[in-house]
This record gives C-alpha cells, sequence and structure tokens, in this order.
C-alpha cells in the first residue's frame, strides 16, 4: 500500500507539449507512471511519444478514465488549469507550477475544496509511490520502497531526507512534496492522517520550514490522533524575519513562523526534531524502537 | 512588495477611501511651502519601509512653517533600522477622538481573508495581538462568497457605535476588499483609522505589502517599488533570476532549491560557522545562473570562504560543474570552496570539477564542516 497513487494510478499531464511537461511527461513514463494522456489548448490530436494529447481536461476524460492530473502550466495560467481539472472532477490534481498569487490560491483552493476533490500543491515537486508511481518532479532513482511516509514544503530538501532514509535502510511508502506556497491544496494533517490509516506506513517524516502555523497544527494531530512514530526537521532556523526566503511561505512575519515555535509545538508532541537531516534516520531508529 | 505611507494614501485615494491631503518632499526647504499650503499646524511623517517611526522621532507635530522645516530637517538626518530617511510627508495635524485600527490580510491557516479591527487603534497591533487578543474583533471573507454583509455589521458594530460610524468603516473595508482582491494584496492596513472633528473616520496612516508573485500582473503596483527595500546584491540576483536574501555572516552559498538552501545555512550556524547569503538557483540548470551567482557573492567583502551545495534534481551536475569552470575563467576567485554534488550526472559533475583541480565533497555534513574550518 501506499497513499493517494499506485500502480493502478492513471494520470494525465496538463501542459504535456511545453518544455518542463514534456521533459516529465517522459521522466515519469520511463520511471513507471501510467501516464494515459496530456492536455494543451490547440494540440489536440497530437502525440507525446505514444501519449495522446487533447485539447481539454473535458475531452481527454471522455477519451480515458482519470485519476489525477499534474499541472506544468505557466504560473499566469496555472488557476485556470485547476479549476479546468476540478471542472472535470479529477479527483486528485498536483500542481508543480510556482508562483501562483495567493489572491488567486485562496479562490482556488475552496474551489477545488467545495467540489470535494483533492489538491496538492501550488509550488511543490509532486509525490512518488517508489515503485510504484510518481507524479512529478523528484529524482526517483534515490527513492526505494518501504514503510517510512514522508512530507515536505520543500523539493531538494526533501530528496535529501530521502536520500539519508534510502541509504540508511529506510524505504519509502510514499513522499509528498506539499508545496512551498502560503495557502496549498493539502496541508501536512492532511497527510499525516492518510498515512495514520495506511497500512504499509508505519512512521512518517516531516520536513517544515519558517512561516504560517501548519507544522503546529500537525504538532496538534500527532499529540492527539496519531499512534505511528514521526521524526521533523525544521529548516530556516538562522532566517532573519520579514525576508522570503526563496518560497513564498517561508516567511517569519508578525511574530508568526518562528521555527522556535514549531520546535517547541513537535517536541510537545513527543515528536523529535532533528538538527541535520543525516540526523534523521538514528532519530526514526530510535523512535520506533520506544 | 512595500510601499511608503505616502504611496498607500494615494493608492486608498483612488479607491476612494477617505485620506488627507498631503505633500511629499526630500529636502527640508520644501516643507515651508508644503505647511503653509496644508495649513500651518501639521504633522511631518519619516517615509521609510519599516514600522516604529514614531519611537525613533522620526513623527513631529510642527505648529508652523518655520517648525515644519526645523523638523523635516531633523527627520531627514535619520537613519531608522538602518534605513536612511530620505523622504517626508507633511499633513495637516488632525484633531483626533478616537484611533481605531482596521487590517486586512491573509488567515493562511483559515485560508480566507481576515479582517481585523480594535478599537485600541494607534498601538503596535502585533503587541495588542499578544498581550490583549480580545480586544482585537476578527471577521472571516470567503472569497468564493464575497463579503457576507449581515456578518461584517454584527462585527463592526462592536467597535463603531453610531451608525454613521459603521456607514463609514463598512465602506472603508468593502473598498479594502476590493484593492486586496484587485491588486493581490498581502496586507492592507490603516491604523489608526481615525475619528476627526467627531464625526469623520480619516486614514491617518496606510501601510499596503503587495504579493510579489502577482506584480507581472500590475504594472501600476510595480512602478510604486522602492529600490531601498532591497540591498544592491538582492536587485543584481533578481535580474539573474535568482532568489536571493543578504545575510551578515561569512560563508556565500550557493544552493538549488529553498528549503535545501535554508538548511544549509542552519548547518553551517550549527558548526559555529555564519552565512552571508541565502542563495537559491532555481531548478534550472543555466551555468550563467552559477556565473552570475559567483560575481555577486565574490564582491561581498566580508565572504570569505564558499559553498556550493548542489542535490541534483532537474538540475543537473555537470551543469553545475560546467558553471563553476566557467566563472573560474572569467572571475578571480581566491576564495576558498567547497562543492557537493549529488544526484543527477554527479559522476560527470565530479569528473569535470576534479579535472579542474577541485575536490567535491559528497556529503552535505562534511561539507559544511569543512568551509567553516576554512573561513
Amino acid at each position: 500500500m501506499s497513499i493517494l497513487i499506485d500502480d493502478k494510478t492513471r494520470v494525465i499531464v496538463q501542459g504535456i507539449t511545453g518544455r518542463d511537461g514534456s521533459f516529465h511527461a517522459r521522466a515519469m513514463v520511463t520511471d513507471g507512471t501510467n501516464i494515459v494522456g496530456g492536455v494543451t489548448p490547440g494540440k489536440g490530436g497530437q502525440k507525446l511519444d505514444e501519449i495522446p494529447v487533447y485539447d481539454s481536461v473535458a475531452e481527454c476524460i471522455k477519451a480515458t478514465d482519470v485519476d489525477a492530473s499534474v499541472i506544468f502550466v505557466p504560473a499566469g495560467f496555472a488557476s485556470g488549469a485547476i479549476r479546468e481539472a476540478a471542472d472535470a472532477g479529477v479527483p486528485l490534481i498536483i500542481c508543480i507550477t510556482e508562483g501562483l498569487p495567493v489572491v488567486e490560491m485562496v479562490s482556488n483552493y475552496h474551489y477545488v475544496q467545495r467540489k470535494g476533490l483533492r489538491l496538492i500543491g501550488p509550488n511543490c515537486p509532486g509525490l512518488i509511490s517508489p515503485g510504484k508511481c510518481k507524479i512529478g518532479i523528484m529524482p526517483a532513482r534515490i527513492h526505494k520502497p518501504g514503510s517510512v511516509g514522508v512530507i515536505s514544503r520543500s523539493g531538494t530538501l526533501t530528496y535529501e531526507v530521502v536520500y539519508n532514509l534510502t541509504t540508511s535502510g529506510y524505504g519509502q511508502s510514499t513522499c509528498i512534496g506539499i508545496g512551498g506556497d502560503p495557502v496549498i491544496g493539502s496541508t501536512f494533517t492532511d497527510m499525516l492522517e492518510l498515512f495514520e490509516q495506511d497500512s504499509e506506513t508505519d512512521a512518517v517524516i516531516v520536513i517544515g520550514e519558517i512561516g504560517g502555523e501548519d507544522e503546529e497544527a500537525a504538532a496538534e494531530f500527532i499529540k492527539t490522533r496519531m499512534s505511528k512514530p514521526v521524526v521533523a526537521f525544521i529548516s530556516g532556523r538562522t532566517a532573519p524575519p520579514g525576508k522570503r526566503m526563496g518560497h513564498a511561505g517561508a516567511i517569519i512575519s508578525g511574530g508568526k513562523g518562528t521555527p522556535e515555535a514549531k520546535i517547541r509545538a513537535f517536541n510537545a508532541a513527543g515528536v523529535p526534531v532533528a538538527d541535520k537531516p543525516d540526523e534523521i534516520p538514528a532519530l526514526l531508529r530510535k523512535q520506533r524502537g520506544r | 512588495m512595500k510601499i511608503h505611507e505616502y504611496q498607500a494614501k494615494e493608492l486608498f485615494a483612488r479607491y476612494g477611501i477617505a485620506v488627507q491631503d498631503q505633500a511629499v518632499i526630500t529636502n527640508a526647504e520644501e516643507a515651508r511651502a508644503a505647511a503653509e499650503r496644508l495649513g500651518g499646524f501639521v504633522v511631518v511623517k519619516a517615509q521609510v519601509l519599516v514600522g516604529g517611526r514614531g519611537k525613533a522621532g522620526g513623527v513631529k507635530l510642527a505648529r508652523s512653517a518655520d517648525e515644519a522645516v526645523g523638523a523635516a530637517r531633523s527627520i531627514l538626518e535619520l537613519t531608522i533600522k538602518d534605513l536612511p530617511v530620505e523622504k517626508v510627508m507633511i499633513a495637516p495635524a488632525a484633531d483626533i477622538g478616537k484611533e481605531y485600527y482596521v487590517g486586512l490580510t491573509l488567515d493562511r491557516a483559515a485560508k480566507q481573508f481576515i479582517l481585523m479591527v480594535s478599537k485600541a487603534g494607534g498601538v503596535d497591533i502585533e503587541e495588542l495581538a499578544v498581550e490583549r487578543p480580545q480586544e482585537i474583533l476578527r471577521f472571516h471573507i470567503n472569497p468564493l462568497d464575497g463579503i457576507d454583509e449581515a456578518g461584517l455589521k454584527a462585527c463592526l458594530s462592536q467597535a463603531f457605535e453610531t451608525p454613521h460610524l459603521l456607514e463609514q468603516a463598512s465602506d472603508v473595508v468593502r473598498k479594502m476588499y476590493q484593492l486586496t482582491i484587485e491588486k493581490d494584496c498581502s496586507l492592507v492596513e490603516i491604523n489608526p483609522y481615525a475619528l476627526v472633528d467627531g464625526e469623520t473616520l480619516l486614514a491617518l496612516d496606510a501601510k499596503v505589502i503587495f504579493d510579489d508573485n502577482a506584480l507581472y500582473k500590475h504594472p501600476d503596483v510595480e512602478v510604486m517599488k522602492n529600490p531601498e527595500e532591497y540591498s544592491r546584491d538582492e536587485i543584481d540576483a533578481k535580474a539573474a533570476n535568482l532568489s536571493f536574501v543578504s545575510m551578515d555572516g561569512e560563508i556565500g552559498c550557493i544552493v538549488n532549491g529553498a528549503g535545501l538552501a535554508m538548511a544549509t545555512m542552519d548547518i553551517i550556524k550549527l558548526y559555529g560557522g555564519t552565512p552571508a547569503n541565502f542563495l537559491d538557483v532555481g531548478g534550472s540548470s543555466n551555468p550563467e545562473k552559477v556565473l552570475n551567482a559567483l560575481q555577486i557573492i565574490t564582491r561581498n567583502p566580508r565572504v570569505k570562504a564558499i559553498l556550493i551545495n548542489i542535490f541534483g534534481g532537474i538540475t543537473r551536475c555537470d551543469d553545475i560543474a560546467n558553471g563553476i569552470l566557467m566563472a573560474m575563467k572569467q572571475i578571480d576567485i581566491k576564495l576558498p570552496m567547497v562543492i557537493r554534488l549529488i544526484g543527477t550526472n554527479e559522476e560527470e559533475g565530479r569528473a569535470l570539477l576534479a579535472d579542474a583541480g577541485f575536490e567535491v565533497a559528497e556529503q552535505l555534513s562534511a561539507a559544511v564542516q569543512k568551509v567553516v574550518s576554512v573561513a
């Protein structure tokens, strides 16, 4: 098992003929993902290798059943793409695109939510269930199948953590990048809930960063609702307040979103917080041995 | 992106939010004519992109044109939180009866806009939120539903007690919300929102912050940008499409990905070093970007060593290696450099750098220990 995606997940790619979309569609196919179609307005009828391209998500789902859509369109078109997928009723929408205005995302979030669908991202690397399915941009070969769930607000930092897990012998059930923006479709808590229910996940790594209070909410969930061991990491301990550290959501503002508050919250929930990514496997070993 | 109070008030005026007449000057002598035009009894306020101007002596009352010149002169000599005051705003001194706080921003946790209102205006809202949170009224707005008018009235009537004041405040909130939606603001704040002459509510101060991700949609907002918000390095980095924040340490950092870049700085600190900057070269691996990054970092005189940390995904390690080699030819880098490459095409990248005599680390902790020891 794994969460959200497995070897049967049928995936479409919005923006499949673009530079990033085509590159990653091919990489996903190589990594074993079942890509059943692509969408680029005006390019319906074409093919990317063997993948049929449609003018719209609606056209695409007329031709094939779809479980998930991954969005690679530029920021100016991403809100439209999210809504198009939602209107077509795609159950799982993953938006890789970075740079969506927050005001648009607030509306997008509720738009998807009210249709009972799930959005991951934007500004995220996507998700992978190693050996089964990859929907996103992460290098599949640093992963290996196993029973540790990983949830992160970051991209390459997740790779760093996964690399440390894999080389220490810990495979992963599913690794999810939820995105570095202030408003994202799925939070740590949403994903923790799924991992808690997943029979083949037996521990979870949470990789947070400064900004917002999602980590504090996650700590509260772990304290009250989670039976599986969790280990955390928080980046941005040296970040100056008021400065946006690359990710639009990584900012300490109005005294909120400090690393100290997040570390305190995790510790109070019995979750050890690693000082460096390479300490995570040892902390995990200790937590699982409790 | 932040703007000055006077710019925010010009924007407010465009949206029909009541503000005072104002003058903006850069030279103390200009205060005389401005004060005379504005009625003689005026307030003189430093225009800097940080809070706490009042405490720093950046706000003064002047009872005559002469006094206004003196006030402007002393304020223009100030440096507030490292920012030299280059402009002052002059407005009529108001006869303030009561001060309110009205602010509209994003509630990240609720994923809605949140209106915050208080009868204890004029104070630092962050302090108020910690010390007397019960004095802040809160009201959420879901953009798919728009403003719930009945709910807004119920909220505002707890602070604005007469129908006349309630009507003005409701109108201001609608306009603040319209401004937020139309111009992609992350904060619109009026503090104080003041009762003057017993019946009129005026925005005596104004703060607006815009979402950087939305600036491309609003050229009229972008022209209000103030270069002093960013350091020279930050401006150059932005032009080169690098995400960069200046810090005051000694180790220059080049990393791919924001989360890893933050973590790299944190680990430098953990091993006793100090980061000179946050720098994310981004997801693509254009060698030119590495060159630009090294140019910006090496001109910082505080930098004693450089750490390049790349975890290749989309970014290819051989592209990064080529960027480093290109930079070594074009700029004379005398500083010690520690390079860590891992991920996509790491063997090719390492081989390229080994040929040029570089030692390349595989483990992050080891690379950081090394750079801290040579800095």
